[in-house]
């Protein structure tokens, strides 16, 4: 399509995403190596024959990653192929050990998918083309400036054999919007399956394909003419890493292409790198030949008969139905159902917490509470996730009424946070135990007998005057009152 | 010793004692040695130090074998006559001025020369057959499966298996022994793994099966040397006696003869695919080549390519200054047969021509127990006479390829000589008929 037929309407983007997740695994998808860096470990130690690429070496697949894949394809409601066949894709580059990578090519674990997200209250079915296993390469580090000016660049294998799942959707996305939240659903569901650590530093990256079509090429119910994305100059925009990155990418290029447009200029058919510091995308060498990765079978890598897993294996109940279930289960609101079910660690620390406490207390105190000071440091739960029998305890603390909501809130649980006690620990070390009827009594007697000024302003009618006195009483039991108690016996003792 | 058969003289200990205690073995130089420098015949690794054994070294190992060196080859396997090594040619023990056949052939004429009992060697289209009869000793090509292919640096890895070379087919089938059964750094030998419905995508043996028991476990291939081929069906293969030397063909006739007085039916069955044999044979085998070897860069191990200029050029210079003439032939002419738009042309068409060579294959089976060729369709050339001529050498291949081609089992075994060179006769089995080979090879020793 011309320049000039473009402009002559308003015109749509049409967007499929590529997006490779690591999955976690104990060990790397073709060997034994472990698949967890260790802390502070030396490059190149992390590696065999294997995943080195040494002569004569051999990949044998490991079934923990076919078994992480399986149940990517039950959540994505993916058919799943009845056994797995790994191809070769032959091209040379420096953190490929052994310049090819082992890839699936026409039999894919995973075909003909769909994940539903939620887009400013819109339901979006994004469909998923095909999800494959493949292996990751290792990792380059440019010394002394970047991959075009560097002096000279340092290879890694640590990283090399991590298993990687390519999922590719459809071109379904019609806003830069609609794909992240693509994005932090799909890392949602992976997370909640258990295959998936979003922390990981490279566990996520995206390729997003573009293109802008006229709006008239749109059919009813949002179906794109199949011609007309074909004569369409696609762009693929490479080096995204996270949600929020193919978001501004994407919006970049509608502009960009949009522009040039606009100005009487065809969209070039191109590859771009996602420049995240610059917030822009340069063109990689444009008009580089077609790649021709020859794939062909991995003789090495005999098929391994899935039929029969998808039964066999299980997966959790996934984030939409589980926030549906707490809304009608516990009668959450929308919002709290919705940081309740954030993360798989959430969910299961909410219901065991519910299940012993009200869960509207344990609502607040996991939903506000706990994930606002966690995010205020920002921390996850899955820091705490070995301390949330401590956390349980604060909330069955203030449900029995031996520490109040404001001592709990400000004082124990962010003790909890920065020292690392445990909330009985911080209760008697700060002497925060509720005060003794008797104690508060004797200091609503003292705050009205020292404030006379206050009592007479209470009885002339100004409301101020009892929020002074309050103040005044729990100043005298350290904060160890229930405000609401003290307001209550104030206000008895000042009508005698 | 001045046959040339060592790249690298080392002598590397077994356990003290074992089934292969006090034997010496040979190991091509094609199979990693912790320890050892494993050079493929090639100057790219002239100085590569694996880190690592190989499964089959670990064997030999445990199995109290001592290993007196690295053998002489044919660079990365690719040629039948030793003659594309890095480090000089192979003189044949029968014959100075002949090849010992290849690519195994410093290990054949080890074998021949007294110099090491046993050998292993490699066969991707014939290479442990191919030198056994020239140098008038016996050699496996087992199964594809059979044998654990960890640590064999890889030229076609569809098609090869490390196979044992010995004096006395018993002798070779013991060897076998010690080296087949499964292993859990092979996915191609692990049968547990195969489901119910391997191998209906694809037609590799291991997945064939379905079976959870590897075949070596219950077998003794050294037991079944026992000679005893009475009422044995031997399906002679019409096809590829045509075009074979004359001489050859009189002593493989003379050797049938020989075996029908032992009580052996002979019958003839025609293989159609197996004039399509060997072009398929070299598209696959050049095509997966191209890829096996592309990890030779530079960048990890082997021949630098230095740091002028960009990674690319590196490369380049790597694999220029560290391969010889058929390894960039090969690279080349593989590298062209994957490519789109010829992938369909040559790559899928072998791919055809290979499961039409095995379903011929299926069906001889049903007629005969065992087939029975010539190894070799001509003798030993003279050394330098056919290496200018690699159409030529591709030829030589005729007899052996379908082999590898259809994953079958083959032994080659000495049948006489013929102008004082030896005359290799080959017995092909069912997949996993190790044991029927052996037994029809050693009726042949008889």
């Amino acid at each position: 399509m011309t320049a000039k037929a473009l402009s002559e309407g308003e015109l749509v983007s049409v967007i499929g995403l590529e997006v490779h997740v690591q999955l976690e695994t104990d060990t790397k998808i073709f060997c034994g190596c472990s698949t967890e860096p260790a802390d502070g470990e030396a490059p190149n130690t992390r590696t065999c024959p294997t995943c080195l690429g040494l002569p004569g070496a051999l990949p044998v697949v490991n079934e923990g990653a076919v078994e992480a894949a399986v149940k990517v394809g039950k959540a994505l409601d993916a058919d799943i192929a009845e056994q797995t066949r790994f191809h070769r894709k032959n091209y040379y580059y420096p953190d490929l050990p052994k310049n090819f990578q082992i890839t699936q090519y026409d039999a894919p674990i995973c075909a003909d998918g769909s994940l539903e997200v939620s887009v400013a209250g819109r339901r979006r079915e994004i469909g998923i083309q095909r999800a494959h296993l493949e292996e990751d390469p290792g990792s380059l580090q440019h010394q002394g400036g970047s991959i075009d000016t560097a002096d000279y660049t340092l290879v890694d294998y640590n990283r090399a054999g991590t298993p990687l799942m390519e999922i590719v959707t459809d071109p379904d996305f019609r806003t830069p919007t609609e794909t992240r939240a693509f994005l932090a659903k799909l890392e949602e569901v992976l997370e909640y399956l258990g295959v998936f650590d979003a922390a990981r530093d490279g566990s996520l990256r995206i390729d997003a394909n573009i293109s802008l079509i006229p709006e008239a090429d749109v059919g009813e119910g949002g179906s794109i003419d199949t011609d007309a994305l074909a004569s369409a100059n696609r762009t693929e925009v490479k080096n995204i890493s996270s949600h929020k990155g193919a978001e501004q990418a994407l919006a970049y290029e509608v502009t960009r292409q949009k522009n040039a447009v606009q100005r009487g200029r065809a969209v070039e058919q191109e590859t771009r790198h996602w420049d995240e510091s610059r917030g822009i995308t340069v063109s990689m060498r444009s008009k580089e030949a077609e790649k021709d990765y020859r794939y062909f079978r991995e003789a090495d890598l005999p098929p391994l008969s899935v039929r029969g897993w998808r039964e066999r294996i299980d997966i959790p109940e996934l984030p939409d139905a589980r926030r549906e279930r707490f809304r009608e289960a516990y009668g959450l609101d929308e919002e709290s159902a919705a940081k309740l079910t954030s993360t798989k660690a959430v969910a299961d620390f909410y219901e065991d917490v519910a299940g012993r406490f009200d869960p509207d207390l344990a609502a607040t105190w996991v939903a506000d509470n706990l994930l606002g000071e966690l995010n205020y440091r920002d921390m996850s739960i899955t820091d705490v996730d070995h301390r949330l029998e401590e956390f349980a305890r604060l909330v069955e603390l203030v449900d029995a009424g031996e520490i109040t909501t404001k001592n709990a809130e400000e004082v124990v649980l962010r003790t909890m946070l920065d020292e690392g006690d445990d909330p009985d620990a911080v209760i008697d070390a700060e002497g925060l135990g509720t005060a003794p009827d008797e104690e508060v009594a004797v200091a609503v007697g003292e705050a009205i007998e020292e404030n006379s000024d206050a009592v007479a302003d209470y009885h002339a009618g100004e409301g101020g005057a009892i929020n002074f006195l309050v103040g005044q009483v729990m100043g005298k039991t350290g904060g160890s009152a229930d405000p609401g108690d003290v307001n209550e016996l104030l206000r008895e003792r000042l009508e005698e | 010793m001045a046959h040339n058969a060592f790249i690298t003289r080392e002598t590397i200990d077994g356990a003290d004692d074992g089934p292969l205690s006090g034997r010496t073995v040979a190991v091509k130089d094609n199979i990693s040695t912790e320890g050892v420098r494993t050079t493929c015949g090639s100057a790219m690794l002239e100085s590569y130090v694996p880190p690592y054994d190989a499964t089959v070294v670990e064997r030999l190992k445990q199995a109290g074998a001592t290993i007196v060196g690295k053998t002489n080859m044919d660079e990365f396997g690719m040629g039948g006559t030793t003659e594309t090594s890095a480090y000089g040619p192979v003189e044949n023990p029968a014959d100075s001025g002949h090849v010992p056949g290849g690519s195994s052939g410093g290990s054949a004429a080890a074998v021949a020369a007294g110099e090491a009992d046993l050998a292993l060697g490699s066969d991707t289209g014939g290479s442990v057959r191919n030198p056994a009869a020239f140098c008038g000793v016996v050699g496996i090509k087992p199964t594809y499966g059979l044998v654990s292919r960890y640590g064999l640096v890889a030229y076609a890895n569809s098609l090869e298996q490390i196979g044992p070379i010995a004096q006395t087919v018993e002798d070779a089938a013991a060897l076998l022994d010690v080296i087949s059964g499964p292993d859990p750094n092979d996915g191609t030998t692990r049968f547990d793994l195969a489901g119910d419905d391997g191998g209906a995508a694809d037609d590799r043996s291991a997945a064939d099966g379905g079976s959870a028991t590897h075949p070596a476990t219950d077998a003794n291939y050294a037991a079944a040397a026992d000679g005893d081929v009475n009422g044995t069906t031997v399906g002679v293969v019409t096809d590829l006696l045509e075009g074979a030397d004359d001489r050859v063909v009189d002593r493989f006739e003379a050797t049938l003869d020989d075996l029908r007085s032992q009580g052996v039916d002979t019958v003839e069955v025609s293989l159609d695919s197996v004039e399509h044999a060997v072009q398929a044979y070299y598209v696959i085998a050049m095509s997966e080549a191209s890829s096996n070897l592309a990890r030779f860069d530079g960048v990890r191990y082997g021949v630098s390519g230095g740091d002028e200029g960009n990674w690319n050029e590196s490369f380049a210079r790597a694999r220029e200054d560290g391969f010889g003439e058929e390894v960039k032939r090969r690279i080349l002419l593989g590298t062209y047969a994957l490519s789109a738009g010829y992938h369909d042309k040559y790559y899928q068409k072998a791919q055809d021509a290979r499961a039409w060579v095995k379903r011929d294959f299926d069906d001889a089976f049903e007629r005969a127990d065992v087939l029975a060729t010539p190894t070799m369709p001509v003798l030993p050339p003279a050394l330098g006479e056919s290496l200018s001529d690699p159409l030529q050498l591709y030829l030589m291949d005729a007899n052996t390829v379908p082999v590898n081609l259809a994953n079958l089992p083959a032994i080659s075994v000495p049948a006489g000589e013929a102008d004082g060179l030896p005359v290799g006769l080959q017995f092909v089995g069912p997949k996993f008929g190790e044991e029927a080979i052996v037994r029809a090879a050693s009726a042949v020793e008889g």
